[in-house]
Order: C-alpha cells, then sequence, then structure tokens
C-alpha cells in the first residue's frame, strides 16, 4: 500500500520519497496507539521501497516532532496493576519499539528525519534511527528521562554513543537539558538548519539529491559507516525496566501526570 | 556588553512581538506564564527564541523557578 492515513501517523511516496507524517495530538507522544502504527509502517516498508530511494520522517504537528513516551498511559496502565504485570508490560513495550527502530536503523536506504520544535525523549530517538538530521531553526532537543528516574529507554544512548563524542553524551543525558539546534549542530547531531517551518522542504531536496545514486551502493556505503549497537540496546532495555521496578520512578511518573501547573517540561 | 535594563527591554520587545501581546503591557516584573498565556513547551520555545536574538546557551535548569522578566534577563546577561 503506497498510501495510508492512519490515527497517529500517515505514509505516503512523494517523488520517490516515503514521506511517514507523524499527526497525533498533542505532540506524537509515543504510547500503544503510536507504536502499533509504527509497526504497521514497518511491515508495509518492503513494498514501499520497490518504488522508493529515501525515507523521510516529520510530524505535522505545530508543537513538534514528538515529546517522547507517553507518560501518561505508561502511568496509568501501571496503575491497578501487579508490579511483575506492569514490568512485564514495559519489557514488552520496549522490545517492540526497539524492533521498529533497529529496523528503520538498518533500512538499506536513505533515511532523513525532518524535526522541529519539541524533538524529546522517545521522539529524540526516533530522530536518532535517521541517517541525516535536518533540523528547523525553532526545533529543541532534550533526554529527560533522568528527571523521572529513567535513562532512555527507545534505544538513545547506544545510537548518541555511536553518533556523538562521550563526553556530549554524558552532558545531555546527566544534565537532562534541552538544547537547540546550533548546540545540536556544534556537536554533529544535526546536519542541516532550516528557516522555521522549511525543515520538510529541505528534506525533499535532500531526498532528491540522494536519489540520484546507484541503490546497491548507497546501501553498502551505509552498512559500512552505520553499525546497529545490538547488544548495547538488548542492555538498555534490561537497565531501564531494572530502574523502572524502583518506587521513585512510579512518583516521578505521577508527579508529571499530576502537575497542572505551567513547568512540566522543565526540568 | 549592554546593560542589564537594555537586555531586559529586548526581551520585552520579542516576547511581545513573538506571542502577540502589546508591549506596553508588558513589565519587568510579570510573570511571564501569566502575562503571555504560556505553557513550559511555549516557554521552551521563548528561550529557543531569545538563545538565537542574544547568541548564547542557556540550560533550562537555569530557568527552573523564574516566571518574571527581570530575573530572566539577570540569567541571559550572565551568558553574555
Amino acid at each position: 500500500m503506497s498510501e495510508h492515513k492512519g490515527q497517529a501517523l500517515s505514509w505516503q511516496i512523494v517523488n520517490g520519497a516515503i514521506e511517514l507524517t507523524l499527526h497525533r495530538e498533542p505532540c506524537n507522544e509515543i504510547g500503544s496507539l503510536m507504536l502499533g502504527e509504527l509497526e504497521n509502517f514497518v511491515r508495509a516498508l518492503p513494498g514501499l521501497m520497490n518504488d522508493a530511494h529515501a525515507l523521510i520522517l516529520h510530524s505535522s504537528q505545530a508543537a513538534g516532532f514528538s515529546a517522547g513516551a507517553d507518560l501518561r498511559e505508561l502511568y496509568s496502565r501501571s496503575q491497578g496493576m501487579e508490579k511483575a504485570e506492569a514490568a512485564r508490560g514495559v519489557r514488552d513495550f520496549l522490545e517492540r519499539i526497539h524492533a521498529v527502530m533497529n529496523t528503520i536503523d538498518a533500512l538499506p536506504l536513505t533515511t532523513i528525519g525532518a524535526v522541529h520544535g519539541v524533538t524529546f525523549g522517545g521522539g529524540f530517538e526516533l530522530a536518532l534511527v535517521c541517517d541525516i538530521l535536518i533540523a528547523d531553526r525553532m526545533a529543541r532537543f532534550c533526554f529527560p528521562e533522568l528527571r523521572l528516574g529513567l535513562i532512555p529507554g527507545f534505544g538513545g544512548i547506544p545510537r548518541l554513543k555511536r553518533d556523538l563524542g562521550n563526553a556530549v553524551v554524558r552532558d545531555l543525558l546527566l544534565t537532562g537539558r534541552s538544547f537547540n539546534v546550533m548546540k545540536a549542530q556544534q556537536i554533529g547531531l544535526v546536519s542541516q538548519i532550516a528557516a522555521e517551518g522549511e525543515a520538510l522542504r529541505v528534506a525533499r531536496a535532500t531526498a532528491s539529491q540522494v536519489g540520484k545514486f546507484d541503490r546497491a551502493t548507497t546501501a553498502a556505503a551505509k552498512k559500512f559507516v552505520k553499525p546497529i549497537p545490538y547488544e548495547e540496546l538488548k542492555q538498555e532495555i534490561d537497565i531501564f525496566c531494572d530502574l523502572y521496578a524502583r518506587p521513585a520512578v512510579e512518583e516521578g511518573l505521577r508527579r508529571f501526570v499530576e502537575n497542572e501547573g505551567p513547568q512540566p517540561y522543565l526540568p | 556588553m549592554p546593560t542589564t535594563e537594555h537586555t531586559l527591554d529586548e526581551i520585552l520587545n520579542l516576547a511581545a512581538a513573538h506571542f502577540r501581546v502589546p508591549r506596553e503591557k508588558l513589565t519587568p516584573d510579570d510573570d511571564f506564564f501569566k502575562t503571555l498565556g504560556i505553557d513550559s513547551l511555549q516557554a521552551l520555545d521563548l528561550l529557543t527564541r531569545l538563545e538565537h536574538h542574544f547568541r548564547i546557551e542557556l540550560p533550562d535548569y537555569e530557568l527552573q523557578g523564574v516566571s518574571d522578566f527581570r530575573t530572566l534577563a539577570e540569567r541571559i546577561q550572565s551568558r553574555l
């Protein structure tokens, strides 16, 4: 199916590039709905790739690319559930989202993330699977998980370690601070900066450029330069699940979910 | 280096223009969440615009508990 419109995301092929558009209110939180539709997309990919040389991931939500994991769903699902059952549910979710991320990460075509606004947590991790990141001038990135007593769980740390210097990874992870697009380009995360509202246009131009090259050569080059850190990705799930079992995490989630003040996203 | 008052004035001008609030309605000691009617995500948007405008990097944890323009100006001034 070369075109699909779901509740959380849609895809279509435009000028030889698959465009995956995230559009779940309010800011593409990744919960069971988004995960299920991402899995559908991954299942459709083999057919889509016959007609495409690139994949563009972007969001049509004004607030940004994605605010990350759906913390409200994570919190509410754990309520009234045995600890062990809740932990099994979290591990299952993580294994499924890792399978999606790993598949996109290793695709034999060029993947381009066009991000704007909030690109936080799991949304940041989704952006990290892309080969090339193009960011709107107003994009902002953050790994806030330590504020909740967790680590990023959708593959963020192994992919950051793969792509950036370790001192930078420590800074971003251990402070949990958000940072702007200038910093993102300075540390090597973002390839190109687009004017406000222009990231998708720039991504399309880039997709058009990469479409000039032989697909087999692109696939071979990508496989050579972009290893998938499978072992560390598995370790990340284990560490996340160990941390999730602690009472402090439930308390952190509760504080976030019940916070009705204006500052839940500020550290 | 600009004075804190000058920095404060630039912040108020930028906030008024972006959030479409009459400039004369903004004063240094206003709670910007209330005066501008913004939430934390919009506050991060304001922070990004201020970082670009002043060509600085201001970690968001320095804004924890900050809600008035004057203190915001002081935080920015310390990075100029």
